[in-house]
């Protein structure tokens, strides 16, 4: 059962089966952190251009680590203070860096689809690293792969996906990801930050965190941005966290013994996670983090390095 | 100069006439219509046998983009794709560069018309002050200068009672508004149809309500009124059933529909092809089996392509950034015939009223018939041609069409405006 694509750009495109290759060949890289010499020749003689358009932290140093690990050369580029400041337009830089000729393109976009049209355009494997609020398929993997380490197995289990699901992309790929491989998904918010018809994705809605939370093995909490109170969405940040932000005392009400809580980042502390949740016994949020150097790797070595026949 | 049309299937709706007769046009007139008519001296005979002759095709729904925007579309390119396409004449929508909101500009245009157009060339002017929404433009110079409505296209007045305003004060130059019917708060920031394709996208959608809450708003201004207001590119079933039911209260109110919206549905945008992005969005099955029942039962009075030319770079890059709207007039009789008429949907007799005789009545257009004396715009069609559409032969300045790569059968056989053959 191999890699074929010569992209991944959303978990919808993806079968079970492609999900548990990325997550078998993440968990077989793993180790590679532990190691004393930090470097594997996997992708010896591969260019990897980190394409970023929107502001990351985590994510593009992921990228970055995952890439320099397997020998290759990488190459970061952000929006600002580059061409693209000076008015070019995404798809002339991007021709641009693909004239010379990189292997891997990692692109992330503030704008829902611009890898699948990055991938339409250039002829090199395209990663989306995070496209608008459509799917970030690396940070559903590195969430999948978080959940098997402490859970053994992905059949059955209940997830609760809380917070602002209408502008989250990392929503968006859990949920895709997790119905595939047989999981129970929950969104949960005031419905102003629920999207229309998200039941038609195959979750459940909850408008109550205590209702979303009760029983369940995981309980994923996004970051609320603070302009959704300004677009009328939510009343005050205030009014938000006492009600969807998730406390100890809610917790240990509803939820159960051996729940994992994570979160993609960066946390707003205070807001949706009390300090004491976020750094608390039940937290795996950088587990989450550490997994995800080992999920860029397996992704970028499927895609570059399964084509020279090379063995990491 | 005379011109016999031998032997075609005529078809026109506004005279009943649906059988295979001779058409004779003398000079810009048509001088009547008849089975084996004599041939006059001095008279080329055009065989058309086994082709369809209609009135000729009205657009009431071009962005021409001259002044302005010439790197998009001229008169000259679009008027010749718009005789490509079968359309005989064109409305031009206001919102070029400058706007058309003062005689000026309607002068210029009609100027250009006349000198490089090859087709009937109507401007439609603004009904704000550049477009702005919050003062009248000089509606009552604008008509005598030719404009034969007044649209805010691609933007709507929000303001009711500048609107109501607006309507009041054309009564007496007989030009209905045409509303781009859209709640710009309700569509804040969306780039496409608010649903579950876009909530899987990820892409901010406009409601429907963003269009419905509009038309009923322009329903009950119209009934206030005593005013002709006519719905642009209806898109939504919830349109469709206002429209409906105040045309059966008498209200004046009339509507059009685009090919696009008849033909497709927001599943398209799944590629984030850009070429699928306009506005109003395309909508859902249901919106779009809706808009064909009305387009039937003559809820909808005509078929308008909202011809929106965008250059490549305009196009091709990020969804959401994306301009909005797509070339139409080359596509949208094929696109019809195959999808609508072949299929048993829609009767071609339907569909010739609603591009030629429905328009031409609603905007107090000359055309629109086969009348003796009528003008002699005529659309032949030659239903049995198979073509794909490929954008790299368009007339047309721009290439932004969804339908790259569709083959159909049935296609416009020859455009004459005026008596003269302007494309074969």
């Amino acid at each position: 059962m191999g890699w074929t694509r010569k992209d991944l750009l959303t978990m919808r495109a993806l079968d079970a089966t492609e999900i548990v290759l990325l997550i078998d060949t993440a968990a077989s890289l793993q180790e590679i952190a532990g190691r004393e010499i930090k470097k594997v020749p996997a992708l010896r003689g591969k260019t990897i251009v980190n394409l970023f358009y929107e502001n990351s932290t985590r994510t593009r140093t992921s990228f970055e680590i995952a890439g320099k690990w397997l020998s290759a050369d990488v190459i970061n580029f952000s929006a600002s203070g580059s061409s693209a400041a000076k008015g070019e337009s995404f798809i002339d830089t991007a021709r641009n860096i693909a004239a010379m000729s990189p292997d891997v393109v990692v692109v992330r976009h503030s704008s829902a689809g611009a890898a699948e049209t990055l991938a339409r355009t250039l002829p090199c494997s395209i990663v989306n690293a995070g496209d608008g609020a459509h799917e970030h398929p690396t940070q559903a993997l590195l969430d999948l792969l978080t959940i098997r380490e402490h859970k053994g197995h992905f059949e059955g289990l209940n997830v609760a996906i809380v917070g602002d699901i209408a502008h989250s992309r990392v929503a968006r790929s859990n949920i895709h990801g997790m119905r595939k491989l047989g999981m129970t998904v929950t969104v949960a918010g005031p419905p102003t930050l629920i999207p229309p018809f998200v039941q038609e994705l195959g979750v459940k809605v909850a408008y109550r965190l205590e209702d979303a939370i009760r029983d369940v093995d995981v309980i994923m909490m996004l970051r609320l941005q603070q302009e959704r109170m300004t677009a009328g969405l939510i009343p005050s940040l205030r009014e938000y966290s006492r009600y969807w932000g998730l406390t100890l005392d809610k917790l240990r009400a509803q939820a159960r013994p051996d729940v994992l809580i994570m979160h993609p980042g960066p946390v707003n502390r205070g807001v949706e996670l009390s300090p004491e949740v976020a750094d608390g016994p039940y937290s795996v949020i950088l587990d989450q983090v550490a997994k995800g150097v080992a999920v860029r790797m397996a992704v970028l070595f499927l895609l570059a390095g399964s084509k020279a026949g090379e063995q990491a | 100069m005379s011109l016999l049309i031998r032997n075609g299937r005529v078809i026109d709706p506004a005279g009943s006439v649906d059988s295979v007769q001779d058409v004779l046009l003398k000079g810009d007139r048509i001088e009547r219509v008849g089975k084996t008519l004599a041939v006059p001296a001095d008279t080329k005979v055009l065989d058309a046998t086994g082709k369809i002759v209609c009135p000729g095709f009205i657009d009431l729904h071009v962005h021409l983009r001259e002044p302005g925007q010439e790197y998009k579309e001229t008169v000259a390119t679009g008027t010749r794709a718009a005789a490509a396409g079968g359309f005989t004449a064109v409305c031009a929508m206001a919102n070029t560069h400058p706007v058309n909101d003062n005689r000026a500009v309607t002068d210029y245009i009609r100027a250009r018309a006349e000198t490089d157009g090859i087709v009937r060339v109507y401007p439609i002017g603004a009904v704000t002050r550049n477009l702005g929404g919050e003062e009248l433009a000089e509606l009552a110079e604008l008509a005598e200068a030719g404009c034969v409505a007044f649209s805010d296209d691609g933007k709507c007045v929000m303001n009711a009672a500048l609107y109501r305003r607006a309507m009041e004060y054309t009564l007496p130059f007989a030009t209905p508004l045409i509303s781009h019917a859209e709640d710009h708060h309700l569509s804040q920031g969306a780039a496409m149809n608010e649903g579950v394709v876009s909530t899987e996208l990820g892409v901010p959608g406009a409601p429907a309500a963003a269009e419905d809450v509009m038309v009923a708003r322009d329903i009950l201004l119209a009934e206030l009124t005593g005013a002709h207001v006519h719905i642009a590119h209806l898109s939504t079933a919830g349109a469709v059933r206002l429209v409906r039911d105040a045309k059966a209260r008498g209200v004046r109110v009339t509507a059009e529909v685009t090919p696009h919206h008849l033909l497709l549905t927001e599943e398209a945008v799944r590629t984030f092809d850009a070429n699928t992005k306009m506005n109003p969005p395309l909508r859902t099955k249901r919106d779009a089996e809706a808009l064909v029942e009305g387009l039937i039962d003559g809820t909808i009075d005509c078929i308008a392509t909202d011809h929106a030319p965008h250059a490549t770079s305009e196009k091709e890059g990020e969804f959401d950034r994306a301009a909005f709207g797509i070339v139409g007039l080359e596509t949208a009789v094929g696109l019809l015939m195959d999808r609508l008429v072949t299929p048993g949907t829609l009767p071609l007799a339907t569909l010739v009223a609603r591009l030629s005789r429905d328009p031409a009545r609603l905007l107090h257009l000359p055309g629109g018939s086969l009348a003796a004396g009528a003008p002699a715009d005529l659309t032949l069609l030659d239903p049995e041609a198979r073509w794909t559409v490929d954008p790299a032969r368009f007339a047309s300045k721009s290439r932004n069409t969804p339908f790259a790569g569709w083959t159909v059968t049935g296609r416009p056989w020859k455009t004459i405006v005026g008596g003269r053959i302007v494309w074969e």
